[in-house]
């Protein structure tokens, strides 16, 4: 689950990280009251979007005044705001930010993330902070030091500190930054995190250390753990029918094609996708039902696919393995019987009692296009959609 | 001979007396597979499947010489779990929970390094040596005994896989579901390495995805090692887009890494036949094995 900067900050000052002080608007009109509150004569406007680039879309807006403020916060809310992490549609804006004006002396990356080769938490530090950390990786990576985390040990404070001086923190504050890094660690583990980022995390003129930025996403796995973060969903960030899918126990995420698709598990979900490329079509989207695909989850799977104007066939590729296919055939009759199948539906079944599941299919008297193999299956759905 | 199991491989169930615990308990047993027990604290001293169920998986591992063990519990057990079949001996832990939180799947991975323990798993279908002995969920029914060692990220795409090599005559030394989570415990080098040293193995098929860097690392294992046998791979999402999790925790193109084409690329360049279609596996390991 992500969560939004201002969610981040609140988690992280708890932990001890130290962040601007800041107030949240949802529209322009809140904004004086913010400054006032703020009090100072420099403030930061920030978009609250889930997506990442937000100044380069210009959704970060410095201000001096509260005339200011309030045009930047109009502006910034007016439209969808596009940064290279949206899409060309962009994100609308619901949420602001307003903060007090920080006077930067320098700016540094700090992120934690789960490193799947050494399969350990990393502590990513850079000097080059404000940048992108895929950017910096792979135009200056000697610029990035990694420290791997024995989560039996924790982060220790030699090794964060080693990584403050390696940004070239001043001497006297290095034992700030130091502890900044152990409560952002103490933070992610305690929270489930998946990523916990600071960036910028800056050095000010005055000599403190404050996370300008945050950003965290939590594991979903673990979120029994913390019930207290479901207040922090914001469902405007997700696409409804994503929503509709996770509600159902789907995996579902939209493509650009034209042939749909309802598969079993997700490698075979994959590799479905795959094999509609390799004969010339395109597919509509990735849909993993899972091992047992329900009649109710078929029900919905068709639901999300067919709400899509796009969609001229659809491809179902069921592997029946524990769950026979005989009973996933019953599942699929009864699904199909309560829907309106509005364009040529293709399936495919295989596995245990794979002759039992074709013969419900076949005598269900629904128009449906069986095919033996996948690889029938994929030239069946792709002749539909050609209409040959 | 097969890997990691035997015929005469002893295995204990935590979780037994679990819907699911059970389900597959009995059809292992059906299967020949030599379960002697199970493990659920609270319930030691009862039966389960006509079977001894202890407390703890040391007691069981004493009373029964167990060696193996496979995991039936909730994610938040899991963490405990694990580690307690790891602190007790067992040789090789099949966890077939799905949804263990990362952060105690490195603290079991952490455990796994100073143990002579394997872990296959979290979220896999288990392993399996046709004929033998079958580990976890998968569907024996379509798995036959022979000569091809087959190695898995996915679930019912490995038995799409399998299922074509016995359409095309080959049946399998063992097969292995390692599973596709973030964090896991086999990875695709730990099989091909035990895959090497096997007699009753030809050839290796290795059924990878999008995400992390397993392939790669098998890639540079191969090279390495010049490995004798034939290897041939099908990686699955070569279409699917960057930065969405495809279904799998694991399977995620992000910041320009994890994508197939570098997998394919570097399995290539160390000799893998890389099959193109997902409907010409059987036919593409037919051929190799031929030769």
């Amino acid at each position: 689950m992500k969560v939004h900067e201002y969610q981040a900050k609140e988690i992280l000052r708890k932990y001890g990280v130290v962040t601007p002080r800041n107030v949240v608007c949802w529209n322009s009109d809140e904004v004086p009251d913010a400054l006032a509150q703020l009090g100072g004569s420099v403030w930061v406007v920030k978009a609250q979007i889930h997506a990442g680039g937000r100044g380069k879309g210009g959704g970060v807006r410095v201000v001096q005044s509260e005339q200011d403020a309030v045009q930047a916060a109009r502006e910034i809310m007016q439209r969808p705001l596009v940064t290279p992490q949206t899409g060309p549609r962009g994100q609308p804006v619901r949420r602001l930010l307003v903060e007090e004006g920080i006077p930067i002396q320098s700016e540094i990356y700090a992120g934690l993330v789960v490193d799947r080769t050494t399969q350990r938490v990393v502590l990513m530090v850079s000097p080059e902070g404000g940048m992108e950390i895929e950017e910096v990786a792979a135009e200056t990576p000697e610029k990035i030091h990694k420290t791997f985390i024995n989560p039996e040990v924790g982060l220790t404070d030699a090794d964060a500190e080693s990584a403050a001086r390696f940004c070239g923190v001043p001497e006297e504050l290095a034992g700030s930054a130091a502890t900044l890094l152990n409560s952002l660690y103490l933070a992610f583990w305690d929270c489930d995190a998946s990523l916990a980022e600071i960036n910028p995390l800056v050095v000010t003129e005055d000599g403190r250390v404050i996370a300008l930025d945050a950003k965290m996403t939590f594991d979903d796995s673990a979120s029994y753990r913390n019930p207290e973060f479901s207040e922090f969903r914001d469902l405007d960030e997700e696409s409804p029918e994503e929503i509709e899918a996770s509600d159902a126990g789907l995996s579902y995420i939209s493509l650009d094609g034209n042939i749909g698709c309802l598969v079993n598990g997700a490698g075979l979900a994959m590799a479905t996708m795959d094999i509609i490329k390799l004969y010339g079509e395109e597919p509509a989207n990735f849909l993993d039902v899972g091992g047992g695909a329900t009649t109710e989850q078929v029900i919905a799977a068709f639901k999300i696919m067919l709400g899509n104007d796009r969609i001229s066939a659809v491809l179902v590729n069921i592997f029946g393995g524990i769950m026979r296919c005989d009973v996933i055939a019953e599942g699929l009759v009864s699904a199909f019987s309560q829907i309106e199948l509005k364009v040529p539906v293709v399936v495919r079944l295989e596995g245990t009692n794979v002759e039992r599941g074709k013969q419900i299919l076949s005598d269900s008297g629904l128009t449906l296009i069986l095919a033996d193999t996948m690889d029938d299956a994929a030239r069946k759905v792709v002749q539909a959609v050609r209409g040959e | 001979m097969s890997i990691l199991v035997e015929s005469s491989t002893r295995v204990l169930c935590q979780g037994i007396t679990g819907y699911r615990g059970s389900f597959f308990s009995h059809r292992a047993i059906e299967y020949g597979t030599r379960i002697v027990g199970g493990v659920v604290p609270g319930r030691g001293g009862q039966k389960h499947l006509n079977l001894p169920v202890f407390d703890t998986v040391s007691e069981a591992r004493e009373a029964t010489d167990a060696t193996a063990s496979v995991l039936f519990v909730p994610p938040h057990a899991a963490k405990d779990a694990v580690i307690e079949a790891i602190d007790a001996g067992i040789e090789l832990i099949v966890c077939i929970t799905e949804g263990i939180p990362m952060l105690d799947m490195l603290r079991i991975k952490e455990r796994l390094s100073d143990s002579n323990s394997n872990m296959i798993g979290p979220n896999c279908p288990g392993i399996i040596a046709p004929g033998k002995c079958n580990i976890g969920i998968i569907p024996s029914s379509i798995y036959e005994p022979g000569r091809i060692g087959v190695v898995s990220r996915s679930g019912t795409l490995f038995y799409e896989a399998v299922a074509q090599l016995c359409t095309d005559g080959l049946g399998q030394s063992t097969c292995v579901g390692i599973g596709a989570d973030v964090i896991q415990g086999m990875a695709f080098t730990d099989c091909l390495e035990l895959f090497l040293d096997d007699a009753d193995t030809d050839a290796v098929l290795l059924i990878g995805e999008i995400g992390g860097a397993a392939e790669e690392d098998a890639a540079q294992y191969l090279a390495s090692a010049n490995y004798p046998k034939p290897v041939l791979g099908y990686i699955a999402g070569r279409h699917a887009p960057p930065d969405r999790r495809m279904g799998h925790s694991g399977a995620i193109i992000s910041a320009g890494l994890g994508g197939a084409e570098r997998k394919i690329e570097m399995l290539r360049d160390a000799g893998v036949t890389l099959i193109e279609s997902p409907v010409e596996i059987g036919r593409t390991v037919r051929r190799a094995v031929r030769h």
